[in-house]
């Protein structure tokens, strides 16, 4: 550890936390714009050229808002939760590389990787974080001294807690794909077939954890307006409030590119594109780019949603987590490390048996919820 | 003095007295929060070591999930969670002595491992600690069998709590 890697290090997370605020402001934007596409609206489009600049006075109004402290709340901790809810958003892409090593350049005797840090257990660092994210949200919704913020960091615990042993289940079936814990083996394990086509159900359970993990509609309980007013940041105005919504928008970022970088290939191009000029082995400055593609395509998906769907009640938002995410992506995890096992041991096409048997699993855990609900709606009437 | 040790002094020092402050400290929430950092300093210890899995592990079991229970328990409590009361009893220096002696044997004890006072040597190049410890934590000469059997307990403990709460509700 010399000073020159400390300055790498910190001149590569400033740059990498600058990126995020500014992806921050511009996803707003991207968001407004595409709600009121699929709303039939127009959306912002009165600052600057189509609207380009609303972000910006966005931020100049809420640094110029008055803020509020709420009487008998807990002053040190409402103060430090917007910051401790921001903080893990941003550092937990810290593990993500964002190009090959052929991208890797040497600078005063240094290589410079597209990567913050390279540790071997880069997967599960980005699990750590995202359990220790929820402790923001909570204190927000404790120390405002408000019943209702208190309910939405009640509710948001609550709910983290039990989506994430779907996410964490998912992680596990990526770390035997991939056979190691390290995100640059992961992508480059993705390398003759993205973990998308190999594990499409896990896929799908950790976009939908991730939803509730990082509160998207419609798993948006913890400030549902209608109920809460509007949650654990009723109480908050001005850049505390401007830092509460940065880290949710930062956390949408985040866990795209870790999406992006465990399923979809990361800054690998699509597999059968292997050997052509759009292989980042050839050409490899289009890392970086194939995962700012992704991201963007990943982050329309999480728009489309909130347009689409409305928001689940929480019983039933409990007992999709608990008796339906967690079951199947345990049997899943089961599923696949069977499956390269007995393509290991027997022959190598038992690994197309895993997608096959982890849609039959997915299927069949739709039909049963399907059936419960059929039930009870019979019960009703 | 290196910097490795430099690290270890700061720890140490974030780790004690945030666990003083557990104690000291009349809000339960507040105390919860300096557990935190408690374990978080643990945490920093098991990554100065090289140990990268353990570190993780217990940032994920028990600031992820044990502390925010923790948490979620004093929420779900009264609103006022101040201690008025005194903080000390009349007889708190038996107990201060008691623990000077526990750390007094403690040292004595650690002094007399040979090689207490060395640094850690540097982990070979190129080993791959996690995949070393799945296997020691799967492989019949090493660990199987308490894996095996504190996996059994866990299973025991969560049917019991399941049990527990599902009788209340029947009647």
């Amino acid at each position: 550890m010399t000073f020159a890697s400390i300055l790498e290090w910190l001149i590569k997370g400033f740059v990498w936390v600058m990126i995020l605020l500014g992806g921050f402001a511009y996803l707003t934007y991207y968001e407004r714009r595409a709600l009121a596409r699929i709303q039939v609206r127009i959306g912002p489009n009165r600052a600057g050229p189509l609207g380009l600049l609303q972000p910006i006075a966005d931020a100049i109004k809420l640094i110029f808002k008055e803020e509020l402290m709420p009487a008998r709340a807990d002053k040190l901790l409402f103060f430090l939760a917007p910051i401790i809810t921001l903080t893990p958003a941003l550092v937990i892409t810290a593990v993500v590389p964002f190009g090959p090593e052929g991208l890797n350049f040497p600078l005063f005797g240094r290589v410079i990787t597209w990567q913050i840090a390279d540790i071997n257990v880069g997967i599960l660092y980005i699990m750590s974080i995202a359990s220790i994210a929820v402790y923001g949200i909570v204190l927000a919704g404790w120390s405002s001294n408000n019943k209702y913020a208190m309910l939405g960091g009640l509710r948001s615990t609550a709910q983290m807690i039990s989506y994430e042993l779907a996410l964490g289940l998912s992680f596990v079936s990526v770390i035997v794909l991939a056979d190691s814990t390290r995100m640059i083996d992961i992508v480059e394990a993705q390398k003759s077939m993205w973990f998308m086509v190999l594990q499409p159900v896990g896929m799908v359970i950790f976009l939908i954890a991730t939803l509730a993990e990082v509160n998207r509609s419609p798993f948006d309980m913890p400030e549902a307006e209608q109920e809460l007013a509007a949650g654990y940041h009723s109480e908050y105005g001005g850049m505390k409030f401007a830092l509460l919504f940065m880290a949710e928008y930062d956390k949408m970022i985040a866990i795209c590119i870790i999406a992006a970088t465990i399923f979809f290939g990361g800054y690998r191009e699509f597999w059968f594109l292997q050997n052509t000029w759009f292989s980042v082995d050839q050409t490899p400055i289009l890392g970086p780019v194939y995962v700012f593609i992704k991201v963007f395509i990943l982050l329309f998906g999480m728009i489309w949603v909130r347009a689409t769907l409305p928001r689940i009640r929480y019983d039933r938002l409990m007992a999709f987590g608990w008796k339906i995410l967690l079951p199947l992506s345990l049997a899943l995890v089961f599923l696949t490390a069977t499956g390269i096992l007995l393509a290991q041991e027997v022959n190598p096409l038992f690994m197309w048996g895993i997608p096959v048997v982890s849609l039959a699993a997915g299927f069949i855990a739709i039909l049963g919820m399907y059936q419960t609900l059929r039930r009870k709606e019979h019960a009703r009437a | 003095m290196t910097a490795e040790q430099i690290l270890f002094l700061l720890t140490g020092a974030l780790i004690l007295g945030s666990a003083l402050m557990v104690v000291a400290t009349r809000k339960l929430l507040h105390a919860a929060l300096w557990l935190v950092a408690a374990l978080f300093g643990v945490a920093i210890l098991y990554a100065i070591l090289q140990a990268s899995f353990l570190a993780v592990v217990q940032v994920v079991v028990y600031i992820g999930a044990i502390a925010i229970l923790f948490i979620f328990a004093v929420m779900l409590t009264r609103r006022e969670m101040r201690d008025q009361g005194q903080q000390t009893r009349t007889n708190w220096w038996i107990a201060a002595l008691l623990g000077l002696l526990i750390l007094a044997g403690l040292v004595f004890l650690i002094l007399a491992v040979p090689g207490a006072d060395r640094l850690p040597a540097a982990l070979p190049e190129g080993l791959d600690t996690v995949r070393a410890l799945g296997n020691a934590l799967v492989s019949p000469e090493a660990y199987v069998l308490p894996f095996e059997v504190a996996s059994v307990l866990l299973l025991a403990a969560l049917v019991g709590a399941v049990y527990i709460a599902s009788v209340g509700k029947k009647d």
